[in-house]
Parts: C-alpha cells; structure tokens; sequence
C-alpha cells in the first residue's frame, strides 16, 4: 500500500505518480490522506488501481475515471466522477453538485445525499444514491440508471432522454418531458442489481421509475410551451 | 391594367423578404433554421486598409527577402505548445454536421500546410485523428463523445463556452442529419432533433472554470495547450477572465461566424461583429500585459490572406476559419444545380447545411451525397487555398516591411469607415481620429 499525504505533497505529484505507473504495476493500492479539499484529486486513471481517500476533497474527484476504484471516506465537492468512463466511484459523505455529470459508464456510489444536478447529462453511468438528490438532476440524461433511495428535488429528469431514473421518496416535481413509467419486472431485477453492486441494503419493491415521454425528441409548434 | 409606380413604393419596414418570413413563420409554425453565419453588413476587415512601406518605411522584395509565418500556440503553460507554419487554422466542425470526406479533407489539408484542425461537438473521429497531424479537441456543454483517451491523443484541448453565430446557445442538429454511427458517438436515439446544452454540466462562472482548467491539465499531466473559445458579446471581459482562468489560448469567434444549425433569429442578432471582438480581446490582453503571452485566435468571417493580415496587424497571433473552408471543399459550388434547387435554394445563396442534403457532400451523413467529395481533391481545394491566404498575408507583410507577418502592427492600418475606425480602433484613412478611443 502507497501512502500519499497531500499536506506534504501536491495533487500535481500525485496525479503524476498514478499517472506514471506501468500498465502490470504491482502498486495498485494507493491511500491518500489529508485531501483537504483539493480539487481532481486522483483524475484521468486509466488502470484498475484501489485508491482510497481519507477526508474531504474539493472538485471533479476521480474525473474522468476509467478502470480505477476510488473510495472517499468523506464529502465530495462539485463533479465527483465527472465523465467516467468505467470503474467504480463511492462516496462514503455527500456529494455536492453535478455529481457523475456526463458519466459515460461505471458505477458511482453516494452513501450520503447528492446537491443539485446530479447524474445531469449522463451519458452510460450507474449512479446510486444512498440519501436524496436535489433539483434538475439527471437534466439531459442520455443513457445509463439513476437510483436514488431518498427523495429527489424539483425538475427531476428535465429533458431527458433514455436514461432511466428510480426513487424511492418523493419527488418534488417532474421537469419537462420527464413521465413516470411503468415499474416492471425486468426493471425491479435491475434496480436490485444495482443496489446489491452499490452495497445498500434498499428493497427493489419500493422504487418508482421516470423516463422520457419522448415528446420534445422533434420540433413541434405545439410543444412551444415546453421549450 | 399597368402597376402605378405610385402604389408600388417598397416598404423599408415591410420589404419582400420580410413579408415572405412572416408567412413562413405563419405557415410552418417554428423559427426559420439555418446553416452558415450572418448574411447582413457588418463593419468588417473589408473597411480597413494597410500602409505599405513608403519613404518613411522600406518593403521587402518578393519571392526574394523571406517573410516567415510560424506561430507557436499554448506557450503559457503548456509541455508542448502547438508549432504551427501557418497563421490559419481551421474552426471546431463536428463530424455529424460534416460528412467524414470533408473532416478527413480538412485533417489532410491541415497536415499538409502544417496547421492544425479541431473537433466538434460530437467527438473525434479515427478518421480524423489519423489524418490530421495536429488536431485540437473541443470540451463542450454537451460533452458528446467526450473521453479521456482522445484527450490525451489530442495536440489541444478547446474548452467552448460559445460561438460567434449564437453566443449563448448551444449546439444543434437536426434529424435529418442524426445517423446510425452519429448517434451512436452522442449516445443519441436516431432521428431525433438534438438540442445540445448551452451550459457545461460540472461548472458555471470564471472560478469554476479555472478549476476545470486546472483538471483538464492535471488528466493530461499539464502537457497539452488549454484553449478557450468564446463567442463575441462581452470579449474584453471575457478575455481577461480566460486568462484569469488559466487558459494558454483564448479563442474569440465573431458574429459572421458560421455554424451548422442555428435559428436565424441568433445568428442575425446576438453577437458583436469580428472587428471590434478582435480589438477588445487585444485591448483585454494587453491591459493585464499577456498580449503574445497568452495567445489569441480570432475567427469569424475571415476570407482572404488580406484579412489574415489585417488582423494579425490588429494584435491576433493567429485566425480560425470554418465557413471558407468549406467553401474551399465546394460548399455553394455551381454544380448538381438541381440538387440546390430541390432545397430551394441556388449556388451562392444556399445556407442549408441543416437539412443534411448538401448538393456537394460536405455537411451531410447521406452516404450517396457525401460520395461527391473525394477527400483527395477536397484536402488539395484546401490546401491550395490555405496555400493562397498565406501567399497573400505574406504579400502584405513585405509590403509593410515586416519579416515575419506577426510584425504587422495596428499603426499599419487605417479606416475606411467611421464605424470601422472605433471598432477596429485605428485611425480613419487620412485623418490621425480614431473615433471613440477616449471613451474606452
Ligand atoms: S452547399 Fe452544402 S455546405 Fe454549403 S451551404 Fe449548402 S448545404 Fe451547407
């Protein structure tokens, strides 16, 4: 295990020193102590490493993450796991804004609550909330699964397309061509995928689903009220 | 029965084609949308002429003294800045918007006269990337296709926050033109309008945007030149808080800027024209003493090595064009006549990009269509005429007296037009007035 303490060292020497590593390193376990707020700490990893941080970190944690397993034992501040591509992001605190913003794939884990925007443009990415996520979250989802155990603020799913959402609160309010659908089967067995893959205990039953409507996908006179 | 000229006065309110917009709107129900920039006069490079070498000054012989053109971008921050031969560069223009011949015609014209090309807003192509030896990757609201590995493939890393034809708008593609592998590359349903994002999705505000910077550079271990590209409405301040920001290149697109889909009403009325964004930008610069520190591309509505020249006077270190090179691979060629007329349209008129049935098979995804530009001959048409625009700066330049065009310098240009003369900030020809210069 690596240890890098980043009130000794910068996030420069330790993006750099994750960077570096060969493609058949041995060193795969890496824990970083005293983050301290620091912004795209541990960002661009491309190889299945385990890195564990202990504390708080600033922006765009794990940013564009691929392959990499990265725990924050702590809080996350705007876009945690922003456009990761694959691998496996938790946050054992809260997630501030934008958390998992245009994610293309992976899995993102939020034990605590995720702010505004959450999930927004995401793009592939699970993400899995253990509280509740606040207003215009998944905003222009595109693809991938947004389970959220709590509640979820206004606007919920505004303009989104074939992503799919999952609460199990309340919803404050729908954004536009944002439906509740149909919880089947099929939808069930995947929310409790997620959840089993996330480690949160939540039963599948209780959730409800939300997708697109599909009507603003073309341009119609008669939807101007929507645009 | 014989019109009276009397009763057939036209109506500078109401003229004919306005007449024919509101029955338009009124017919079809949704805001007109189409491709290329402004069609309106604007104060332009057009209004400004250059002083050659006289008494006071003496030229360069042609073909003789040499007039270098090399432009270094990116030289704040950056590991490795971008070496360009040229001062031409080519705009960010999606694969979706154009054809794949016509991405692989600009990679291949750009390689050959040593500058670089860019992505758009849908990602980057193998194509692409295999034909272009410096390609810069654009980092957009929608993020379509966005990646970490063509990331770090790429020579530059743009982030957009706009451009010039819709400063404020996001991006936008119609149905038409939402192919299999173009959907497939933006995570898209097929067939579906899209309407891309106008904000980026993780930050809003100058203090978030340097810490996006700053993980742009931290993913690509501080190697590769940080770019931003505004459109022009606000670039003095603009400018200054890119560089606040971080950024090693500020790219600024004026309103004759050009794009593949837009409503008319954006591209005809928001935005400041090209002369005066270039003079803010410049001025921004300057006045925190980064001019050539932090370079600075200007693009929209550019030409002509004539125009390369005049802004390069006017403190640009480089320009960017979209709309002209397309020109260059065909678009609005007298050819396929009838296919121009199908869009209802003729050569020299059309601004159809939109629809995707482009006569030459430059922004279009039908494969019969995009056939009709042969990525060989479209690479040579661009490369000639990059060729010429360089030819033609150089031409000025050794008239001015200058050994490399990045001496040209605002006292060598004045104004032909009142309007010009404050937007530019150079003096009306034969007067020493610059209109307005107090008043900035
Ligand atoms: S010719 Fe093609 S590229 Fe040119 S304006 Fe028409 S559709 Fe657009």
């Amino acid at each position: 295990m690596q240890t890098v303490d980043l009130s000794a060292e910068d996030v420069r020497a330790l993006n750099g020193r994750l960077h570096a590593l060969p493609a058949d390193t041995n060193e795969r376990a890496w824990r970083v102590v005293n983050p301290r707020g620091a912004h795209a700490v541990a960002v661009g990893l491309t190889q299945p490493l385990d890195i564990v941080v202990e504390g708080h970190v600033g922006y765009y944690c794990a940013g564009m993450n691929e392959a990499a397993s990265v725990v924050v034992r702590g809080h996350c501040g705007w876009g945690v796991a922003e456009n990761m591509m694959s691998g496996t992001v938790r946050v054992t605190g809260n997630a501030s804004q934008s958390a998992g913003a245009s994610g293309h794939g992976g899995l993102l884990v939020i034990e605590g609550d995720a702010g505004h925007r959450c999930g927004i443009s995401m793009k592939g990415i699970d993400i899995v909330v253990g509280g509740s996520i606040g207003a215009f979250s998944a905003f222009m989802a595109q693809a991938g699964n947004l389970v959220v155990c709590g509640d979820a603020g206004e606007n919920l799913g505004d303009s989104l397309y074939e992503a799919d959402i999952y609460v199990r609160g309340a919803v404050t309010s729908l954004g536009a061509d944002c439906v509740e659908k149909e919880m089947t089967v099929a939808d069930r067995e995947k929310v409790a995928a997620l959840l089993a893959r996330a480690g949160i205990a939540a039963d599948a039953a209780g959730f409800r689903r939300y997708g697109s409507a599909r009507q603003l996908y073309n341009f119609h006179v008669d939807h101007a009220d929507s645009y | 029965m014989t019109i009276d000229p009397r009763n057939a006065r036209p109506s500078a309110a109401f003229p004919p084609n306005v007449i024919a917009e509101i029955q338009r709107a009124a017919d079809q129900g949704i805001y007109e949308i189409r491709g290329l920039g402004t069609k309106r006069r604007l104060p332009s490079f057009d209004d400004l002429l250059l002083l050659g070498a006289s008494i006071s000054r003496y030229p360069l012989e042609g073909y003789r003294e040499k007039c270098d053109t090399d432009v270094v971008l990116g030289t704040r921050f950056a590991a490795k800045p971008l070496e360009l031969k040229i001062p031409v560069t080519i705009a960010g223009m999606s694969f979706g918007s154009l054809s794949a011949a016509a991405k692989e015609s600009i990679g291949r014209a750009c390689t050959a006269v040593g500058t670089s090309s860019t992505t758009g807003d849908g990602g980057m192509t193998e194509e692409e990337r295999r034909a272009s030896k410096l390609l810069v990757y654009q980092v957009l609201p929608s993020r379509y296709g966005l990646n970490p590995r063509d990331l770090r493939r790429a020579d530059a890393i743009e982030v957009v926050i706009g451009q010039g034809a819709k400063p404020g708008g996001g991006g936008m593609l119609l149905g038409q033109k939402i192919s299999p592998r173009v959907a497939k590359m933006r995570t898209l349903p097929e067939g579906i309008d899209q309407r891309s994002a106008c904000r980026h999705p993780d930050w809003t505000g100058p203090d978030d945007l340097t810490i996006k910077i700053q993980e742009l550079r931290e993913i690509t271990d501080w190697q590769k030149p940080i770019y931003v590209k505004v459109g022009a409405s606000r670039p003095f301040f603009d400018t200054q808080l890119a560089v606040k920001a971080g950024a090693d290149v500020i790219v600024v697109d004026g309103m004759q800027g050009g794009t593949g889909a837009t409503q008319d009403v954006f591209i005809e009325h928001v935005g400041i024209p090209t002369l005066p964004a270039l003079r803010q930008a410049v001025d921004a610069l300057v006045d925190l003493d980064m001019h050539r520190k932090v370079q600075l591309i200007i693009s929209g509505g550019i030409r002509s090595g004539a125009d390369v020249a005049k802004a390069l006077a006017m403190g640009a270190d480089a320009v960017s064009i979209g709309s002209a090179a397309l020109m260059a691979l065909g678009c609005n060629r007298p050819v396929h006549v009838a296919d121009y007329e199908a869009l209802g349209t003729a050569p020299g008129h059309c601004h159809h990009c939109h629809t995707g049935r482009c006569p030459v098979g430059v922004t279009t995804q039908d494969p019969v269509l995009e056939k009709r530009l042969d990525p060989e001959q479209g690479a040579r048409w661009l490369r000639n005429y990059l060729s010429v625009m360089t030819l033609e700066a150089q031409t000025i330049a050794r008239a001015c007296g200058k050994t490399h065009v990045l001496n040209l310098e605002p006292e060598d240009l004045v104004a032909t037009t009142i309007e010009a003369a404050a937007m530019a900030g150079v003096p009306l020809a034969g007067t020493n007035w610059v209109p307005g210069r107090d008043l900035r």
